[in-house]
């Protein structure tokens, strides 16, 4: 293809060059701009408030003080025990369930957008809204919703949110009901890449149904439910709304999480604003993450297919 | 060849990400038609017992759909118009007492759903102007004018994807407080608005989508004497209306979930969006009207989520998940 054919002279090139490059520029200030204020610059910031100690008005460093008082905080064990907590039973209730049901529903031959749609509608109900109407399906009365459910069939009344016990297990539920159609969906579209030769040639050889799932199906989805499992605990280490609106983190702390301790930490009333602290908690969480997911990966690479 | 068992996954980088309601039309195919297929081939599905004990699964997994995922909305709308009194004694029964309709009155007016309504759409609209114009124009820069930094600059936005959340929570509201220039954003919709501009989810998409067009158009274009700007303007734009829907609608939909950014940056209650307002009106009303408020909220995502079904299963919200 000819793209110029004519030599420009060199001033009319210089100037056509110059302008270019200008143009070119200009289409970059949206983004630098506001990746620049509102996400390069917090991260870099992120780092350096760690080290600082900040009312607003004066900074000082204070090398690894926050650091120290973080670890030094006896909330820090129950939150972290919290939160290991919570990202095991989302992966008790979360992992296996969603699988299942993609695995059922690629089978289906009729109305297949139903039951995929019905799946995915709990995600797009505002996480306020489901936490709110969830709260009074745990009303721990007898007449409370899941209450007289239970009691139809002879159990409860359970106390739920007000339990030590059965606090974190009811918000699990919650938070597996709001996310679970995203995974659903995310199986259903790895299940549709199984290459049909496989399927054929499993047949051929006399594979059962059973066989086929187990030594075709599974094993093409290796590889994304390797991902979708570091990532489902990436995401409920860093959950929030549920405690925050269920409980506060109560009762007696049962549900105080490592994100509610930070919210504490910057914008509690009770313990004042320690920004620096906050953020050097926020930090070492991520580090934490980091560091989880590349061992992870690390160890899990000879085991992924694609 | 498409039939049910032929879903499309890779949306977010091909031009007919657009949502094809047509398709569906053809799901009565049998599956061996196609050449791509599931576990089931069709010898096993002419098997009595296999076709019975299916069905029978399939009846149960629609049911348990059904109560899983409808269920808690239905109840929802049924609370939403149900007088105080019966949601508190018999929250199962289908309106003993009657219906309360004066519930979602009483919400819209007396307990301001309505302004708060309005603010969610202002933050909503905002948010998404401001995604649409940086993924754009990014999207543009790193997939066509593509100058000398544009590597550096992909590798600087696609890293951002690898820090969670929570690490710019503090900083991001301090630059909130105390902008580069200018006073500070706190309790003005800018404070919501700009830092959603800053999705690399967004610009990746767009990108990618970009690579995807024909380059001999805008060859052509510039031979033609179009400019960066023409050919952004009447080439580029143009031809992405697919994706734009894409962002657009998980820009809308992400703005009306957010709640603890806006319940940080938007202290004053008479410019709150309602997902940061209805924990509070949990002590001061009725349940009646707080269902009412809650029912309210949940009208624009569901009917979003309902109009644009396509978009949301395709696999194209993957990055929905990905956010966490």
């Amino acid at each position: 293809m000819a793209v110029t054919t004519r030599p420009p002279s060199r001033a009319r090139a210089r100037t056509g060059r110059l302008g270019a490059s200008l143009s070119t520029a200009v289409f970059a200030v949206p983004l630098v701009v506001i990746f620049g204020v509102f996400s390069w610059w917090p991260i870099v910031r992120a780092g350096v408030m760690s080290f600082q100690e900040t009312n607003l008005i004066t900074t000082t460093w204070v090398g690894l003080d926050n650091v120290r008082a973080v670890l030094a905080d006896p909330l820090l064990p129950v939150a972290i025990r919290n939160t290991a907590w919570f990202a095991l039973l989302a992966l008790i209730f979360g992992y296996p369930i969603p699988l299942l049901a993609a695995v059922l529903m690629s089978e289906v031959r009729r109305r297949k957008g139903l039951y995929s749609a019905l799946a995915y509608l709990p995600v797009v109900v505002p996480p306020v809204v489901a936490v709110l109407l969830w709260k009074f399906f745990f009303d721990p009365r007898p007449e409370g919703v899941f209450n007289e459910i239970l009691g139809w069939v002879g159990l409860g009344p359970f106390p739920w949110l007000q339990s030590m016990t059965w606090a974190m297990p009811s918000l699990v539920l919650e938070a597996t009901w709001a996310a679970a159609g995203g995974t659903v969906i995310i199986y259903l579209a790895a299940l549709t890449s199984v290459p049909a030769e496989l399927y054929d040639a499993a047949e051929v050889d006399g594979a059962s149904i059973w066989r086929k799932v187990w030594h075709v199906t599974l094993p093409h989805l290796r590889g994304v439910l390797l991902i979708t499992l570091i990532l489902q605990v990436i995401g409920t280490a860093q959950v929030f709304v549920e405690p925050y609106l269920f409980t506060g983190g109560g009762p007696a702390n049962a549900t105080l999480t490592i994100l509610l301790l930070i919210y504490r930490y910057a914008f509690g009333q009770s313990l004042g604003a320690d920004y620096g602290q906050a953020t050097a908690l926020s930090l070492m969480l991520a580090i934490v993450l980091g560091v989880l997911s590349l061992v992870y990966f690390r160890l899990t690479r000879s085991w992924s297919t694609s | 060849m498409t039939t049910m068992l032929t879903r499309r996954t890779d949306t977010d980088s091909t031009p007919d990400a657009a949502p094809a309601p047509r398709r569906r039309r053809r799901d009565h195919l049998p599956a061996a038609a196609s050449d791509e297929r599931s576990v089931l081939s069709s010898a096993d599905w002419r098997r009595p017992v296999v076709r019975r004990s299916m069905r029978l699964v399939h009846g149960v997994l629609l049911g348990l759909l059904l109560l899983a995922g409808v269920g808690p909305i239905l109840l929802l709308a049924k609370f939403a118009i149900t007088p105080t009194q019966d949601i508190l004694r018999t929250p199962l029964a289908v309106f003993p007492n009657g219906i309360a309709w004066g519930n979602l009155a009483e919400a819209w007016n007396d307990v301001q759903v309505s302004r708060y309504f309005l603010n969610t759409v202002v933050v909503a609209a905002g948010s998404w102007v401001c995604q649409v114009l940086v993924a754009t124009t990014g999207g543009y820069l790193l997939s066509v004018l593509r100058p000398r930094y544009a590597t550096v600059l992909q590798w600087a936005v696609l890293s951002t994807l690898f820090v969670p959340a929570v690490v710019l929570l503090v900083p991001l509201y301090l630059t909130i407080l105390h902008p580069p220039v200018g006073p500070s954003m706190l309790n003005t919709f800018w404070a919501v608005w700009l830092p959603a501009g800053a999705s690399a989810f967004n610009v990746l998409l767009v990108q990618r989508f970009f690579d995807s067009l024909p380059r001999e158009v805008f060859e052509a274009a510039r031979m033609d004497g179009a400019g960066p700007f023409r050919l952004f303007w009447s080439v580029v734009l143009p031809m992405s209306k697919p994706i734009l829907g894409v962002v657009s609608v998980f820009a809308v939909i992400a703005s009306w979930k957010d709640f603890l950014w806006p319940l940080l940056v938007l202290p004053n209650p008479d410019l709150q969006p309602l997902s940061v307002r209805l924990p509070s009106l949990q002590g001061s009303t009725d349940m009646g009207v707080l269902m009412a408020a809650l029912a309210i909220s949940t009208v624009i995502p569901v009917v979003v989520f309902l109009a644009f079904q396509k978009l949301f299963l395709n696999g194209a919200g993957l990055g929905g998940a990905v956010k966490g």
